[in-house]
């Protein structure tokens, strides 16, 4: 068994175990927990084991699975998708120690249901990531909404069902026209070879063979639902009712992760596998980046919800990952590639940090707060760390990647790059009054004080007495704190992300640079 | 010793990461540690500066920072005189306003936390003058934007200090668009973004490709160095403490957009057009910080005003190129000393007074407060340009290489020079004349919150940095200048200073002519505002006299700079915004419901999505896919 396949097995069986222990909430949360930290810890061996200068696939491994249709469960990682399982295995251990401050359980709902959904989730993330039949994919993609689906409709917000449904329905509609994309191209190896097949390698060969018109098809099909997952404007409407309304802890994964399969698909799919089409939509899909990125920064600083605040700044951020992916240069690609697993660092963060503020405060308004820097000074330092990143500042991780987008795309694009280089300004902006709203200024806001006595009593309104709210405590700094190094840390020393990306992104964009 | 040169840049990083995350811990000894590490790099620089020879730039690699094929960025640092030159003005002056800060900021609860923020500063503003390529200088550069960002924010009671840290900030970040792009355009057309590889391959480069990144480095220049058309921040800067607004809002910092420029010296040698930008932009500049600086009565605004104003001198200078760029670092540094000493010397006065910083309600302190009032007076005298001291062999060098221009250029640069100095000649001799002497009208007034004032003198730690930065502001200029020194030395980094020969005035008329305006504008503030009689008490009674002419009423209102960006940026980016947020919440999401409605088969109710129609939409778009198929397959064999 290779070190991938225990990663994919463990969370499922931890997620029966937790569904077992669901009675008790705090055996079910450090069952949970353990398992998450094993699966961590299994992260470096894989690492290791890893060689960027080697095969394109690693850890490979593969079981016929319907052989009347040449479908087979086959898994296999390039330096890409290491990145996005090393990512999903940080994750959740930190949004399950983190739970306690970010969410409360609804009413009649227990933790231990949200906990195993939770893992069940992990593994078909990194299952999906993992897969290299292009059926088994399909499958998994959507296969990967039903945990989805009750996470948020089960846990979420008022307004959860709505927000599930839409979800769902978005992204399973992408799903099946992708399905007929895959289809097609099986359909195209089977005259091809005389023998169909589903194997992600082998469609690769044959698919980018194939006339121009055939491939435009087969592109758009899968197209359409990497850009539904990924967000791209216009296709994102979904997200900020979904990220509003679902548990932090999921929200983090949602956005983090699972909608990283999207460029992800980009990178795995559509470029390698239809690079003439590729080549002749890019300036399509350039148009939609550069849109979102200006678009999603100016609706993000437009919200009044910081749940919908993080929902933009992430489709502003989709729109940097996609321009960088239909750039086709090394080093665009290459901050693409790394922009995903920065992206889930910084955002994971601010929508950890923002959770927990909007739990303390008991509100998600941003008005409802204000001057909360005086009262948390630990809690205000985080948000600004994860505002930072978020804004590529140099220095933090995400600043690398968005450069290397930029810088990449300027080469070949140079006029999206300019338009898109002005998202950098937007970002800073809806950051930084972000943070002014929430942390400066005098104390203020529904929570922040106890509302005001009414009229007719002596007092002024703005001397309701200030609520107590705790700043962080040592449990929520630790399981802060790793994102807080890598931010930094990759900042300064992304070298071993590089270079494990480096080879893949150049085995990604071979074929369409030939174009 | 130049291979560990980093260790200038370690030592205060450390001390922020030390006293940051130590927290409430450090809160006894951080302030020491903050001044210690800054001392250290200080020392470090000095004996570096004296064993090496310098004649060379030096690069030592640390490691491989951005390492993606062809694109190779070191974490990497260059030793040369123009950086030893920042190096020792950074962490010299630095050094001796964490010394004051330890006074000023004595009441402060958070002061350990401040002095990590300075730390992060020195750390930060190190990168960006040490970096050894333009992506490292773009680290340093939106390092030290985010330490002003923390410091300027400050006082977080204040609304007011949260949004000017975000104005400055954001007006930064315009800049940097520029900056940013001419990095890109660097990589583009020579492949590479390090000093060396860049000014060795910039002779290659088309001409129209070269005055864009001249251009674009120069935005970035504007928007760190508070240049037109992006200088409106600057002024706001000062909600800060004061020695934030001494270390970076005057001598440092803010002059990075001159450390940029005369590094690009290889790029501007080469564009004519892109220098006479510079040039026109620092006449601009300097004129309008200049006006302006007439019509405040805050006396840190007034100070603002003028860094804009000196910094114009500057940037004019760079402009000028071979004539000018050695010049420019000259009066960096002796503004440098001499601002520095000013802010330091009214925030002496403003924590003698409550806070407060209306120079209406001062008058009459020079008996108060005697050492604030004799350094803060040489410094004075430095910066209108009395003969003999550091600002008179500066400015002066400039005005004169400015008139050397041939045609329109000499009398443009230079005139516009030239006014600015008696310009300023007048407002600090009313700066001076309303702080320091007449009658002492806080007698009579009560501070913002309402306390009375008990002005007296500041504590050592105060003083003694001020005694020093007033030395400097007597004795630098004729260091640097007599003889050429500063000149020669840089030559290595921004090449031979030359000398014009072509001037519109003759050379010998200018230093004549200089005094001679400085001294008219000096006379003119003493006519206003110094006199004891009924006359002159109308312009310096507590209350500020509302009718005024419109110059007057222009100069008040930032010559209008902060109603264009309210127009042109602020309003449009509002509107947009709004609208957007609108047209998402209505228009895409609207048609996307409305669509799924309709193929629900019926009106558009969110309601009715939720109870029942999961199904028939599953169906509808099961039914197109299979359209979809069979289209591909009627594409395929068809």
């Amino acid at each position: 068994m290779t070190w991938l396949l225990a990663l994919i097995l463990l969370p499922l069986l931890g997620a029966v175990a937790v569904a077992f222990l669901r009675r008790d909430d705090r055996l079910a949360t450090m069952t949970a927990f353990a398992v998450s930290i094993v699966e961590l810890v299994l992260i470096l061996p894989l690492w290791l084991s890893y060689d960027p200068g080697g095969e394109r696939l690693q850890q490979v491994s593969s079981l016929e699975w319907i052989p009347a249709f040449g479908v087979h469960i086959s898994f296999g990682i390039d330096g890409i998708a290491l990145l996005m399982i090393a990512v999903i295995a940080l994750l959740v251990p930190v949004v399950i120690a983190l739970l306690r401050s970010t969410d409360k359980i609804p009413e009649g709902k227990d933790v231990g249901g949200l906990l195993s959904l939770i893992l069940v989730q992990q593994s078909l993330t990194i299952a999906v990531f993992a897969a290299t039949d292009v059926f088994l994919f399909y499958v998994l993609f959507e296969i990967m909404l039903i945990p989805m689906y009750f996470l948020i409709g089960g846990y979420g917000g008022p307004r959860r069902q709505y927000a599930a449904v839409k979800f769902f329905l978005y992204s399973f509609l992408g799903g099946l026209i992708m399905l007929a994309s895959a289809i097609g191209a099986y359909s195209l190896a089977a005259d091809e070879l005389g023998e169909g097949t589903f194997d992600w390698a082998t469609l690769v060969e044959v698919v980018s063979e194939a006339p121009l018109e055939t491939q435009i098809w087969l592109f758009l099909g899968f197209f359409l639902a990497f850009a539904i997952k990924a967000p791209l404007v216009p296709f994102h409407t979904w997200l900020p009712d979904a990220a509003s309304q679902a548990p932090v802890a999921v929200t983090v994964l949602l956005v983090g992760v699972l909608d990283k399969v999207g460029t992800f698909g980009f990178l795995r799919y559509s470029l390698p596998m239809t690079p003439d089409a590729s080549a002749e939509l890019a300036p399509v899909v350039l148009v939609l980046a550069v849109v979102g990125v200006i678009y999603g920064s100016m609706l993000a600083a437009g919200q009044t919800d910081m749940r919908r605040f993080v929902a933009y700044v992430s489709i502003a951020h989709f729109g940097f990952i996609a321009l960088g992916i239909f750039a086709f240069t090394q080093q665009a690609v290459a901050g693409s590639a790394t922009y995903m697993l920065n992206h889930s660092l910084a955002t994971g963060m601010l929508i950890l940090v923002l959770g927990i503020v909007a739990a303390r405060g008991g509100h998600t308004r941003i008005d409802a707060f204000g001057g909360m820097a005086k009262v948390t000074p630990v809690l205000a330092a985080m948000l600004l760390i994860a505002g930072l990143s978020a804004l590529s500042l140099p220095g933090t991780n995400s600043f690398i990647s968005e450069f290397l987008v930029l810088l990449g795309a300027f080469d070949t694009r140079p006029a999206y790059a300019v338009v898109a280089t002005v998202g950098m300004v937007l970002a800073a902006a809806y950051v930084l009054w972000l943070y002014q709203r929430i942390m400066t200024g005098p104390v203020r806001g529904d929570a922040m004080l106890a509302a005001a006595p009414g009229p007719g009593t002596a007092a002024a309104p703005e001397a309701g007495a200030r609520k107590t709210i705790r700043d962080l405590g040592g449990r929520e700094i630790a399981a802060l704190a790793p994102l807080v190094v890598l931010i930094i840390g990759l900042g300064f020393y992304p070298k071993p992300v590089l270079d494990t990306v480096n080879p893949s992104v150049e085995q990604t964009i071979t074929a369409v640079q030939e174009r | 010793m130049i291979a560990s040169s980093w260790l200038l840049v370690a030592f205060p990083a450390l001390g922020a990461l030390v006293l940051l995350v130590g927290g409430k811990r450090t809160n006894s000894w951080g302030h020491l540690l903050g001044c210690a590490t800054v001392a250290a790099s200080f020392v470090y620089a000095l004996a570096l500066f004296a064993s090496e020879s310098l004649s060379q730039a030096v690069d030592t690699t640390l490691w491989s920072w951005i390492p993606v094929e062809a694109l190779q960025v070191d974490f990497g640092l260059r030793i040369d005189p123009l950086s030893m030159t920042f190096v020792l003005l950074i962490t010299g002056v630095g050094a001796l306003i964490h010394v004051y800060s330890i006074g000023y900021m004595s009441d402060d609860r958070d002061r350990r936390r401040f002095f990590a923020y300075l730390n992060l500063f020195v750390a930060s503003m190190l990168i960006l003058v040490l970096g050894n390529s333009f992506v490292m200088l773009y680290l340093g550069w939106e390092g030290v934007g985010l330490a002003s960002y923390l410091l300027i924010g400050w006082y977080t009671d204040r609304p007011a200090a949260a949004t000017a840290a975000k104005k400055a900030f954001l007006m930064n970040r315009v800049g940097d668009v520029g900056l940013a792009i001419a990095i890109f355009l660097m990589f583009k057309h020579i492949g590479s973004t390090s000093y060396d590889a860049v000014f060795a391959g910039i002779g290659d480069v088309s001409p129209g490709v070269v005055t864009a990144i001249a251009l674009l480095l120069l935005l970035g220049a504007c928007g760190k160095s508070g240049q037109f058309p992006l200088q409106a921040w600057l002024p706001d800067a000062m909600e800060g403490p004061t020695p934030v607004s001494a270390l970076i809002h005057a001598a440092t910092m803010v002059t990075a957009g001159v450390y940029l420029i005369a590094r690009g010296s290889p790029i501007y040698n080469l564009t004519e057009d892109g220098r006479l930008v510079v040039a026109l932009v620092g006449a601009f500049t300097l004129l309008l910080g200049s006006i302006i600086g007439c019509a405040y009565d805050d006396i840190k605004k007034v100070l603002a005003y003028s860094t804009v104003s000196q910094i114009g001198y500057m940037m004019l200078a760079v402009g000028l190129g071979p004539f000018g760029y050695a010049l420019a670092i000259a009066h960096l540094l002796t503004h440098g000393f001499f601002k520095a000493g000013l802010f330091l010397g009214a925030g002496s006065v403003m924590h003698a007074m409550n806070d407060e910083v209306d120079m209406r309600k001062f008058g009459g302190l020079a008996k108060k407060m005697p050492i604030t009032a004799v350094t803060f007076g040489l410094g004075y005298l430095a910066i209108i340009g009395f003969p003999f001291l550091s600002g008179y062999f500066t400015k002066d060098a400039i005005i004169e290489a400015a008139f050397g221009q041939e045609g329109w250029r000499g009398w443009v640069l230079g005139g516009s020079a030239l006014l600015a100095a008696g310009i300023t000649g007048f407002y600090m001799t009313r700066l001076m004349l309303l702080t320091f002497f007449g009658k002492e009208r806080w007698r009579e007034t009560t501070s913002a919150d309402g306390r009375e004032f008990h002005p007296h003198e500041s504590p050592p730690t105060m003083t003694a940095p001020m005694i020093v930065l007033s030395i400097g502001s007597v004795g630098a200029g004729a260091l640097l200048i007599g003889g050429d020194t500063l000149a020669e030395f840089l030559s290595p980094s921004v090449g031979a200073l030359q000398e014009s020969h072509h001037g519109v005035l003759p050379h010998a008329l200018i230093p004549w002519l200089t005094v001679l305006v400085s001294a008219l504008g000096v006379l003119g503030a003493w006519a206003l505002f110094g006199r004891r009689d009924a006359e002159s008490s109308k312009y310096t009674s507590v209350q500020r006299p509302e009718r005024v002419s419109w110059p007057v009423r222009a100069a008040r209102k930032d010559l209008y700079g902060n109603a264009l960006n309210e127009a042109l940026v602020a309003t449009p980016g509002m509107w947009l915004t709004r609208s957007a947020v609108f047209l998402d919440n209505r228009g895409v999401d609207g048609a996307v419901n409305g669509l799924a409605a309709a193929f629900g088969g019926g009106s558009g109710r969110l309601r009715r999505m939720q109870t029942g129609f999961v199904r028939s939409y599953a169906l509808s778009m099961l039914g197109g896919s299979f359209l979809i198929v069979g289209a591909l397959l009627l594409v395929r064999f068809g």
